[in-house]
């Protein structure tokens, strides 16, 4: 289906769509009235997203551009963050990574550094959608999208990612897991953008993990998300945790309740029990296609379990480095 | 609303087209360049019929904003043959009869080229996630696996002569 300008599309005999209408597939197509721009600095963009109510961020548009042909009100300006260098860069600082918020999962993949240090997170971020789609989701997209299944945002939170907004008023740094407030709702003010991440270099024995279930084997939306990271001492004794699921509530649930049961003991045994308790107790799913409220219960505390044992392995396999 | 001037190169000549803002890269394409290869099947990203490559990246067409393509160098299902001589993925989807409506086949070979170029001995499992993006209605998949791997070992067979 084409939407050249204001030109009559034909549709088959008989019928004629143009710009705006409703195609056969039942999207509506986009309009042309959307105006592009592709700022090459954050204040040059922050200016452009100040300067129209109906701005919007325009990034890997994996989200973006269906969520428009689905209905939602079409944005007079697409603000391209793309052209911003630090946007999609990924440089290691001493004992600090930073990740632009735009940066293409497909290159998160494939950066060693980031694949040493956050095995899963780079595994949660190898999992959003096709080849095709790699190449240009993001975490910033992944995290202001604020779907509740989103795949990345447990794994940014385990490691206390930090997330660096750039705004009218200058820039802040807030924790990941302060940014998605519910379903398709952040903390972000209008006219304020996700610059980049910000994460430390993990200390020694300590390793994270991401398992998610979909009912195939890709290119599906998480029943189930759990991220997990610990930090073991020389004796292979848990000494800190953290434990987040996605799918299973309006936001990722963080699970104290399964980290303080693990702090001081092996993770094994009573203590993973404990964790997969303690995970299926803190969440508040919905029911829907692609499970029910029990089953994602379920599963939610089996995939903490299985993420925390993962992650211990990691964590001994690295031993002293960090 | 003007319409934006958009200069690329496209499959290794110097493109330009006019495009409106809200269209996309897909719609430009076809209708505003005359290339007619990509497919439109989903328009939301699921099912790769759209497939290009755009600055070295693998992507679905519907989910880019024409704009977004000044500057860049892109690759469409038409700058795979060279010539009359078809890319050894065309000849051996051809031959292994790895498609039948054919709606999904543009997508599926630059997919499928973007993975040869990346990882030119890939293993069936390889092969099936790396060509997950792309849906087809038709063959089932097995002849598309089976024609990859055929072209896989005739091309990595002819870099070694």
């Amino acid at each position: 289906m084409g939407t050249s300008g204001s030109k009559p599309l034909a549709a088959g005999p008989g019928v004629e769509l143009t710009a705006g209408g409703v195609s056969a597939m039942g999207y509506d197509l986009m309009l042309s009235v959307m105006r592009y721009a592709s700022p090459t600095t954050v204040a040059e963009a922050v200016d452009l997203l100040g300067s129209e109510a109906d701005a919007r961020v325009y990034a890997g548009a994996t989200d973006l551009i269906p969520q428009i042909r689905a209905g939602r009100p079409e944005p007079t300006v697409m603000v391209d963050l793309k052209r911003i260098e630090r946007l999609c860069a990924i440089s290691a600082n001493g004992s600090t990574y930073t990740v632009g918020a735009a940066t293409p999962t497909a290159d998160i993949c494939a950066d060693p550094g980031l694949v040493a240090a956050f095995p899963g997170l780079v595994e949660a971020s190898g999992l959003i959608g096709s080849d095709q789609i790699q190449s240009r989701s993001s975490w910033g997209g992944n995290l202001a999208n604020a779907s509740p299944a989103a795949d990345t945002p447990p794994s940014l939170i385990v490691n206390e990612a930090r997330a660096v907004i750039a705004g009218p008023g200058g820039e802040r740094t807030v924790a990941a897991a302060e940014v998605a407030t519910g379903p398709g709702q952040t903390s972000l003010a209008p006219g304020e953008i996700l610059v980049e991440f910000e994460l430390d270099q993990p200390p020694a024995r300590t390793a994270d993990a991401y398992l998610r279930l979909i009912p195939r084997t890709e290119m599906d939306i998480a029943v189930v998300g759990a991220a997990a990271r610990v930090t073991l001492d020389a004796d292979g004794n848990v000494t800190a945790a953290a434990i987040a699921l996605g799918a299973v509530a309006p936001t990722v649930v963080r699970v104290p309740e399964a980290e303080a049961a693990l702090i001081g003991n092996q993770p094994s045994g009573d203590a993973l029990a404990a964790v997969e308790a303690a995970a299926a107790a803190a969440t508040t799913p919905i029911d829907d296609k692609r499970g029910t409220v029990a089953y994602r219960r379920q599963v939610a505390g089996v995939l903490a379990r299985r993420a925390v044992t993962i992650a211990a392995e990691r964590a001994r396999e690295r031993g002293g480095q960090s | 609303m003007s319409r934006v001037h958009v200069t690329c190169t496209i499959n290794g000549d110097p493109a330009e087209f006019l495009c409106d803002g809200g269209q996309t890269l897909l719609d430009a394409l076809r209708d505003e360049v005359g290339l007619t290869g990509a497919k439109e099947g989903c328009g939301t990203g699921d099912c790769g019929a759209c497939s290009i490559v755009m600055d070295g990246r693998l992507l679905c067409s519907c989910l880019v904003l024409a704009p977004e393509a000044e500057g860049t160098t892109i690759s469409t299902v038409e700058g795979m043959a060279s010539g009359d001589d078809l890319h050894p993925l065309q000849q051996c989807f051809l031959e292994g009869a790895a498609l039948q409506c054919g709606v999904c086949t543009p997508g599926f070979l630059v997919a499928a080229k973007a993975l040869l170029d990346r990882n030119p001995e890939p293993t069936e499992t390889e092969i099936r996630y790396g060509l997950a993006g792309n849906l087809c209605r038709c063959t089932g998949y097995d002849k598309i696996v089976r024609a990859v791997q055929a072209a896989a070992t005739q091309i990595t067979a002819t870099n070694e002569s």
